[in-house]
This record gives structure tokens, sequence and C-alpha cells, in this order.
């Protein structure tokens, strides 16, 4: 634990003695605790801690915790009205939590909602701008508030234009301005200060798909050195784009984990698929005999019941060729053998359903 | 924080001549007051410019909260305030930046009337410094409906209710200090409320006299209404 090193990180911010006095006591009270790594408190990009918020009787974010640290592509995952744009509303300081709190880089969204919004790009879902601006003086615009040096302000200005590749609308007013183009302004002004952290309100919504690989293409580059936190109720979105999945139903967070690990969580033993032909209560007799399966279930037949389709739940891992070695013991005929692997979309299906 | 209020003030300021809108504003309340003026002119017969200051209250009543009602209402509506409410942006310098934008504007309106005073002295000999005062009265109690109009503004998220919220709450202060409305009021309160009325420290002004007591209460309809303005967007509502 490298106590001076982490301390020292800390000096030069406007907040540093309360933050240090803060940071004493966390050390202290998670030295206590023993469950907290202490190194995670500094790392955390995004803590947010029991986070709830009722509009008048409605629920609509209920008690959310989840951590985010640097560099990592965040996917908040989730159907329409589950809380995510609400979530996201709070972090950035936009809404008040009704309970609960967060921080953002060691800034409380309570105490310091300045500092918070500093360190963070926004960009709300559908893409709200100035229409009767032109993209450039909007750049600026957004640039001057951020408190962008101004001898600084036309380099980002230029550097944001050439990232999102705005270049051949760069004098457009911004009410011109199709879609596509419209979306990577709303990126640009999220950048345009060079915030370590950017959240984004479904950054794909409404565009077409070519322009939905671009932008994902875009946030992915983006997220190698920023850290990123996207929502979405698009799977694809969040396997070609995210390292790590937030699942929200409901206003409650009911997963988190890696794509891979929500599928393999979910999926829980392997499954296989086979076709036999045979006597069905023979089968049946010998699918129940075997050790390596743990339960079966008839999916169909074909052919006027000759064949028979199974779902076969494997006691630990893959069980085709045991299957196989069974079916010819048996003297099945087999003529199909697969495993299914559940889709992300299923995993989703199944979690914000139930 | 003065940057900031500032960068907002002059971006509200070009929004406003970047649409047909200001133009509009402008030509129509030149139309009108010069309208009015000449019409008294010649049954007058005096250089002064009463029957120019006279009909301002109304003017403005009517003009000012079509000139703020886009203010909050607008960027309500398109979504923009949630982007302008998560930069490093506090609210007070929101609500000052809009303020200053309309005053500007009004500023705008108010010099460009100078042919009247021009004419005047051309044909006359108007007293100058009752001049000058007329205008420092017409700003104040722009000013003040300005205050009044972006608050209505801040109330509502459709520009067309800013507009008429803002013309209720301004007629209000308005009418309270007005002789037709005095006429019913029992004679104990007619002070009190002649004194909350609009009208009359413009009056009171135009008479040549900057009394402070006109100018405190301006100031404090402005830093009022400035103050609810803010209360209103801090507690947002609409969020």
């Amino acid at each position: 634990m490298t106590t001076g090193a982490e301390k020292s990180s800390l000096k030069g911010t406007r907040h540093s003695r309360s933050l240090k006095v803060v940071f004493i006591f966390a050390l202290g009270t998670s030295a206590l605790a023993g469950n907290i790594s202490t190194s995670n408190l500094l790392n955390a990009m995004i803590k947010i801690d029991n986070l709830t918020k009722y509009y008048g009787p409605t629920l609509a974010v209920d008690s959310v915790s989840f951590e985010i640290t640097r560099s990592q592509v965040v996917g908040f995952l989730g159907p329409n009205g589950a809380g995510k744009t609400t979530t996201m509303r709070m972090v950035t300081c936009y809404l008040k939590p009704t309970a609960g709190t967060a921080s953002v880089a060691g800034y409380d969204i309570l105490d310091s909602p300045l500092e918070v919004r500093r360190r963070l790009g926004y960009l709300p879902e559908n893409c709200p701008l100035y229409n009767e601006m032109n993209v450039v003086e909007y750049l600026h615009y957004i640039a001057e508030l951020h408190q962008v040096p101004k001898s600084e302000r036309t380099r980002k200005v230029k550097e944001m234009i050439g990232i999102v590749r705005l270049g051949d609308v760069v004098y457009k007013d911004i009410g011109e301005l199709s879609r596509g183009y419209r979306q990577r302004v709303g990126l640009a002004q999220a950048m345009v200060h060079d915030p370590d952290i950017l959240i984004l309100d479904e950054p794909t919504n409404g565009l077409d798909p070519n322009q939905i690989i671009e932008m994902r293409q875009l946030i992915k580059e983006i997220g190698r050195e920023k850290t990123i936190l996207i929502s979405t109720h698009i799977m694809q979105e969040v396997t070609a784009t995210c390292g790590r999945v937030l699942i929200i139903s409901d206003g409650r967070l009911v997963a988190q984990g890696s794509p891979d690990e929500l599928i393999s969580q979910a999926q829980g033993k392997e499954a296989a698929t086979i076709s036999l032909k045979g006597n069905e209560e023979d089968i049946y007799a010998g699918l129940r005999e075997a050790r390596f399966i743990e339960g079966f279930k008839k999916k169909g037949s074909e052919d006027e019941g000759e064949w028979l389709t199974l779902e076969v739940q494997s006691t630990s891992g893959d069980i085709r060729e045991q299957l196989f070695r069974l079916a010819v013991e048996k003297n099945w005929s087999l003529r199909e053998l697969r495993t299914e692997r559940i889709s992300l979309e299923e995993v989703f299906a199944r979690i914000t359903t139930s | 924080m003065m940057k900031n209020v500032l960068a907002i003030a002059r971006k509200e300021f070009k929004e406003y001549f970047g649409s047909p809108m200001a133009y509009i504003f402008i030509t129509v309340f030149l139309l009108l007051v010069n309208f009015f003026y000449v019409w008294f002119f010649f049954i007058q017969g005096q250089a002064e410019m009463r029957s120019f200051f006279g009909p301002l209250p109304y003017l403005f009543l009517f003009m000012i909260p079509a000139v703020t009602m886009r203010l909050w209402a607008e960027e309500r509506k398109i979504g923009t305030l949630e982007v302008l409410m998560t930069l490093p942006v506090q609210e007070k310098e929101i609500v000052l930046g809009k303020f200053l934008a309309s005053l500007a504007l009004l500023t705008v309106m108010l010099a460009l009337t100078f042919n009247v005073p021009l004419l005047v002295s051309a044909l006359g000999d108007p007293d100058g410094g009752t001049i000058i005062c007329g205008y420092l009265g017409s700003l104040l109690m722009g000013a003040s409906f300005l205050a009044i109009g972006l608050f209505a503004s801040a109330l509502s998220g459709n520009q067309i209710v800013a507009f008429i919220l803002g013309i209720a709450i301004c007629a209000a202060m308005l009418i309270v200090g007005e002789a037709y409305f005095l006429l019913f009021i029992p004679d104990i309160l007619v002070p009190f409320f002649n004194y909350l009325g609009l009208g009359t420290h413009f009056e009171s002004i135009g008479r040549g006299i900057i009394d402070t007591r006109d100018i405190v209460y301006y100031l404090s309809v402005i830093g009022v209404f400035l103050y609810l303005n803010l209360v209103i967007v801090e507690n947002r509502s609409w969020v």
C-alpha cells in the first residue's frame, strides 16, 4: 500500500485537503472492514453508491451501485424506461438524487458538481444542439464554457473536427446537418475539453447501419484512452464496443460483468441439441441412465415421429462426444448434434423479464 | 464567473440576430413607437417627447414578453438545457447571461429611436435633461419587464405559454399603479399600490428628476424576478 505516492497524487486539486481527510478516513474504515481494496478508491473514475431517484411516487432508479475504473468502456444495458438516462443525469449533476451518492474522479456529485462536470463529457439522448449556430461556432462556445484557454481553443476544436471527421461540414449550420453528422458534433462537443470520462446516452440512436458501425469504431478508439459509459438497448452495441456490461431493469442493477461472463453465467451448464431415431421410451431410459447427463427435454419430432429432437443438459462440459458414443452403443441413428450458445439477447431477455 | 456570463450573453445575443426574430422585433417596435409619436406630434405642437414615452409601458407590455419567451422555453423544449447545465457553469451565470443578452437587445431597440429626439431638437428646443431621464426610465422599466418575462419563460416549456404568462405578470404589475385601477382601491391602500406599479416610477423619472426611490424600485423588481428565476432553475422540476 503506497500511501505516500497515493497522497501526493492528490496534491494540486482544490479540494485536496478535504479529500485527504476523506482518504485517511476511508483507509481506516477499509482497514477495519478489510473488504474494500484501497487502490480501488483512487482508480474508480465513477463510483455510484445506492443511487435512488423517485419521480413523485414512481421509483425510477432503485439503489443502484457500481464502480467504473480507468479506461473501461462500460455498457449500460436495459430496456427503455429502465432508468439508464435518469442514472446518467444524476452522475452528470443534472438531476439531484433522492437518496444515495456518487462520485466522479473522487469528486462528490452533491458537494462539488462543478468539479464533476469539468471532468466529464456528456452527450444526452437525442443529441440536443443549437440549430442556428454553425459547427465551428458551437464547438468554440462549448470549449469556452469548459474554460478551455483561448489560446488552445482553436487547436482543440480542429482536433475534434479531425477525430470525428466533420471536416466537410465545418461551416454549415447545425440545423442543416443530417442525423449522423449531428451525433458526431455531439460527440465532439463532449470531448473538446479532453475529459477523462465520457458519458454517452444512446450515441447510435437513429443512425443508419453504416453510421452505426462508424460511431462504434470511433467509440472503441476513444475508449483506449478514456473511460466511457454508454447506454443502449441494443445488444450488438454492447458486444461490439464494451468490455463490461451493467444490465439495468426497472431501476435496479440486475447483472454486471463482461459479455462473456454474463453469457456463461446465464448459460450455466452446457447444453447440446441432438436428433435421434429410435424407440422413444428406449431413448429416454438410456439418457436417464447416462451419468454425464443432468437432464433432457424433448424439443420436437420430425418425419412423422421417426426422429426425436432433444435438448440435453450436461453435468459439466461439452458432452457431444459422449452423446455420440452413447448413440452408437444403443444403436440409435444420429443425424444432428450441436451445442447452443445462448446469445446476449437471451441473457438480457431472461434477466429483464423475470 | 463574469467570463461565463459574458460568453452566454454573447451567444444569446447573436442568436437573436441569427434568425429574423430580432429584426422583426426591432422593426415593429420602431414602427409603433414612431407611429404613436407622430400621431400626436402636430396636435401637441410642443417640442417634447411625452407622447413618445407615454405609450412605452404598454408597448413593452406586449413586446418584451415576446423577446424573452424563447430564452428558457426553447432550450427546455429542444433539450439543450441539459447540455448547458451539465457544463461547469453555475445556474446563476446562465440566468444573468440570458438577462444581459435581452437587455442588450432592448438597448439596441431604444438606441435606434434616436431619430425622434433628433427630429424634436431640429424643430424646436426641447429640454435635453428630461429626454435623457426619459430614456433612463425606459431602460430601467424595460429591464424590469425583461426580468419578469425571463422568469415567465422559465416557468414553461412552451413559448406561447411563456409569452402569455409574461404578459399576465407584467400587466398585473403595470396596472396596479395606474389611475384607472386605483379608482377602485380604498384610499388608505392607494399609495401602496401606486408604488408597486411599473408605470408610476417611469412617469416619475420622466418628469426629469432622478429619484433614488424609483431607481431602488426598479432594481428591486429586477433583483426579485432574477432571483425567482434562479430558484426555478435550481429546482428544475421539468427533469
